[in-house]
């Protein structure tokens, strides 16, 4: 019997359209929702609009700090989309950075090595701590089948309050004030790019360089198409002799892998050393990344920069205009729920959907 | 008198194809009139649009001479049609009585009158005779007695016209045959049917008057007395069909698959493998024949590595692979036509080129260390496109793109295009057209000239009949009987499908 055939179109809908229709859309959405809750309080929209504008790339230096803000949601987005390449739902990339940046701050304050290789070293140290924070997972769902989504929820709360009284107890720089640990040595700083001014430093390089090896690997290495077949399809990847549990714990460990250059990419370009309660959510808003990347290694660079944007112009935005900075929050939200929820913005601009098959974000209990 | 139903110009276009095509025909009071037709040929399309459930952009339908707009089930049930689907719509857990009454229940006060109910069922039961137990629970019930359930349901809600679509894809021999015998006594009784099938067979021994559907057209309209099989495969496929593949007797050698007492469990953990054990030479062919759900998934999932046996040991080759996985049941030059080729044989996301090397994707020269040699794949997918002449625009197509038989070819041309030592082909040619069947079927036969085994498992009895050197009968999880396919006999083949065996009684 045939199979059933596709709905037919409504009139006026346009099709296809490039892959940066719905993100492009999504962010055009949310600024003008954002604009309307702007002109429903009172406030000048031009004035606001316009200082997020200026803080995030009107000078040098606000593009500076936009691109520093860019840097580690470029990591933590390509720890997710990873994830996503494998049907796996890496909700743990918060643990991840904390885990991460917690190896790499031990590395580059309490071992001695010679300046430049102590970077190398301690970066690793960083990257590979979050590799296998993130495998615990991935191994416990290719053995036992316990959903990555709860357990790396679980394995957040153990990393960042783990790391906390690591930093509080027995990492404590006790010369300080505020609950800290000691400074990195200066060997171990990866250098600013234009000067400690700008703050800009070569994470952000090594970032683009992350995402452009991660484009590459999915797409080109034998390692890449066993992820995208166990994410695609993980019963034909089982059945063309592809070995689905070890990919989901390689994958795992990618991920966390990301994750782990995330944090030790921001405390030894730009801290220089780790505070006590430092979690500032970008393993969160790292899963918001990825999607408005629509799980497109490159796509995640754009995506991150301008989450870096109006994190980075919100400030001017408050001074000038009086909003609060929390209104970003909303645009962010909307960003995604836009971005997430396609459709939405498919029914509004009458666009019918791509052909191409999605990507599926998580599966089901069990193996 | 007019005809009961009447199709005057039926069109119903789908973006890009038009499904059918100004669509005439005429089904008289007490007739049965077949339709025949590949995949895609516009059968679910007419028959959908008779029961409601698609609208018709052009045309009429015209019940006892008065033009109708029915809109859906509902409304096509009032009129007096009753459609028994393919796959049964019955609540397993509920009994015979309640599944029938289900949505159209009398009711006496609060409660439903069961009493009544089932007087009227037992009433229409013994005026068609088809027998049922009116208080067994469905899932307790047969294939063949859930259909007579179906048929019931479709009486008791007053239908005078009757769709049948592919009553007997999940139906025996013997059951089958019984089926028809229901379907002429309803027809004797004054009730019109509209048999919808591809077995020829069948439609020469039943209908009165048979349409073929081509390309959504209808392109014959003939009796059972002017037409024969190879005219009206040629009617469906539009040129001159081979229905049976001329091949030599096979040359066994040496043993290429070694099974011992094998036992398998099902998804659910209940034996559905009890003992097996069985061999297959070098250049043969060994059909295993079978009702479906008689263990032949979970032996065939067994020994391509897809789940682990409880016991017993396979071999291939001379090579144990036993508990060894998918990966070394390929190193052992085992091919693998999976049984779903939608769940197992394709990733739907990928294109033609890289479901192409789907399990060659790690060897040379398809990869050189860990980098994929994009160029190679290219190569090969371009090649095995035209050796199995797949009809695709590209090898960059999306395998979610091509028809049933074109994604079937694509994963027959994957695994016949390394060299094999085993072949196992399991349901090859579910749901494809007398095209694809054809080609899939000569392949086969050509890979066991080659000197590969293949073990082929098939719900087809005229698959098994066509291709094996040798016959298995399974049934309960086990080999009930051996025959040689060449002395082979439908009737005997039906019998031990049902259990029964010549010595007598019920394996």
């Amino acid at each position: 019997m045939s199979t059933t055939p596709p709905t037919p179109p409504a009139n006026g809908w346009r099709t296809g359209g490039g892959i940066l229709v719905v993100p492009v859309l999504a962010i055009f959405t949310a600024l003008v929702i954002g604009a309307i809750i702007i002109i429903a309080t009172g406030a000048d929209v031009l004035a606001a609009y316009g200082g997020l504008f200026m803080g995030a790339i009107g000078t040098p230096r606000a593009i500076a700090y936009t691109l520093v803000e860019a840097t580690p949601y470029i990591f933590g987005g390509l720890a997710v989309l990873i994830g996503f390449r494998a049907g796996l739902f890496n909700i743990g990339v918060e643990g991840q950075i904390a885990v991460g940046s917690m190896c790499a701050v031990v590395v580059g304050a309490f071992v001695h090595l010679p300046p430049g290789i102590h970077a190398v070293v301690a970066f690793f140290a960083g990257a590979l701590g979050g590799a296998l924070w993130g495998a615990i997972p991935g191994w416990l769902r290719a053995r036992t089948g316990a959903h990555e989504v709860i357990t790396t929820i679980m394995f957040n709360y153990i990393a960042i309050r783990s790391t906390d009284y690591l930093i509080k107890v027995p990492f404590l720089d006790k010369a300080s004030s505020s609950q800290r640990t000691p400074f990195i040595a200066e060997g171990a700083h990866i250098p600013f790019l234009f000067g400690p001014d700008y703050r800009l430093h070569a994470g952000f390089l090594i970032a683009i360089v992350a995402a452009v090896a991660t484009a590459w690997f999915l797409k080109r290495t034998i390692i890449g198409f066993e992820i995208r077949t166990a994410g695609a399809n993980p019963d034909a990847a089982h059945y063309a002799g592809m070995n689905v549990p070890r990919t989901i714990i390689l994958t795992m460990a990618l991920s966390g892998l990301m994750a782990g250059m995330a944090g030790a990419s921001q405390v030894l370009g730009l801290e220089h050393n780790l505070k006590a309660s430092f979690s500032a959510g970008y393993g969160f808003d790292s899963i918001a990344i990825a999607l408005l990347a629509a799980s497109n290694p490159i796509g995640v660079i754009p995506a991150a920069m301008f989450w870096g944007a109006l994190r980075n112009g919100a400030g001017l935005m408050q001074l000038n205009s009086g909003i609060s900075i929390n209104l970003i929050n909303i645009v962010q939200a909307l960003v995604i729920a836009f971005v997430a929820a396609d459709q939405i913005v498919r029914q509004i601009y009458r666009i019918r959907s791509a052909r191409s098959a999605g990507i599926t974000l998580s599966r089901g209990w069990g193996r | 008198m007019p005809p009961v139903l009447e199709v005057r110009n039926l069109t119903k276009r789908f973006p890009g194809i038009t499904a059918t095509d100004a669509v005439n025909f005429t089904l008289e009071a007490g007739e049965i009139h077949a339709f025949l037709g590949e995949n895609g040929a516009g059968k679910s399309t007419l028959m959908n649009m008779l029961y409601g459930l698609y609208r018709p952009d052009e045309g009429q339908i015209l019940l006892n001479g008065q033009v109708v707009h029915i809109n859906g089930a509902n409304d096509a049930i009032k009129r007096g049609l009753g459609m028994v689907h393919q796959h049964f719509m019955l609540v397993p857990t509920l009994t015979v009585t309640e599944n029938i009454i289900l949505g159209n229940e009398v009711v006496n006060g609060l409660l439903i009158d069961i009493a009544s109910a089932q007087q009227r069922i037992r009433s229409l039961a013994q005026t068609f005779g088809l027998d049922i137990p009116v208080d067994a629970l469905i899932h307790d019930l047969p294939v063949g007695v859930q259909q007579r359930v179906e048929i019931i349901k479709a009486l008791y809600r007053g239908a005078d016209i009757l769709i049948l679509d592919e009553p007997t894809a999940v139906l025996t021999p013997q059951e089958a045959d019984d089926l028809f015998v229901v379907i002429k006594r309803l027809k004797a009784q004054g009730k019109s049917i509209i048999f919808i099938s591809h077995k020829l067979r069948e439609v020469l021994a039943l209908a009165d008057r048979i349409s073929v559907l081509r390309r959504g057209k209808l392109v014959g309209d003939t009796t059972p007395a002017l037409a024969d099989e190879a005219k009206l495969a040629s009617m469906m496929v539009g040129r001159d069909v081979v229905l049976h593949i001329e091949k030599s007797p096979a040359t066994p050698g040496e043993v290429v698959l070694d099974i011992t007492h094998l036992q398998v469990a099902d998804e659910r953990g209940n034996i559905a493998v009890s003992d097996v054990s069985l061999q297959i030479h070098r250049g043969e062919i060994v059909g295993i024949a079978g009702v479906q759900g008689n263990g032949q998934t979970e032996l065939v999932a067994a020994v391509t590595g897809l789940i682990q046996p409880l016991n017993g040991t396979i071999y291939v080759a001379g090579t144990e692979i036993t508990w060894q996985g998918t990966n070394r049941a390929i190193a052992a030059g085992m091919g693998h036509i999976p049984e779903d080729r939608q769940q197992h044989g394709l990733v739907l996301s990928y294109s033609i080129a890289d479901n192409m090397v789907l399990s060659t994707y790690d060897i040379t020269p398809f990869a050189k260390g860990l980098i994929i040699n994009e160029a190679a794949i290219a190569q090969q997918a371009t090649t095995l496109v035209q050796r199995f002449d797949v009809r695709t625009g590209s090898i960059d197509a999306l395998a979610s793109t091509l028809s049933g038989g074109n994604q079937q070819k694509v994963v027959v041309a994957r695994e016949l295009a390394r060299p094999l030592n085993l072949l196992v082909a399991a349901q090859p040619t579910r749901g494809l057209d007398v095209g694809s069947i054809e080609f899939i079927h000569k392949s086969i036969v050509a890979e066991r000239d080659n000197g590969t085994g293949v073990l082929l498992v098939s719900a087809e009895l005229d698959e098994i009949l066509a291709l094996a050197d040798r016959i298995l009968v399974m049934y309960r999880g086990q080999i009930i009987a051996e025959v040689a396919g060449a002395s082979a006999d439908r009737n005997q083949i039906g019998l031990l499908m049902a259990g029964i065996t010549p010595t007598g009684g019920e394996a």
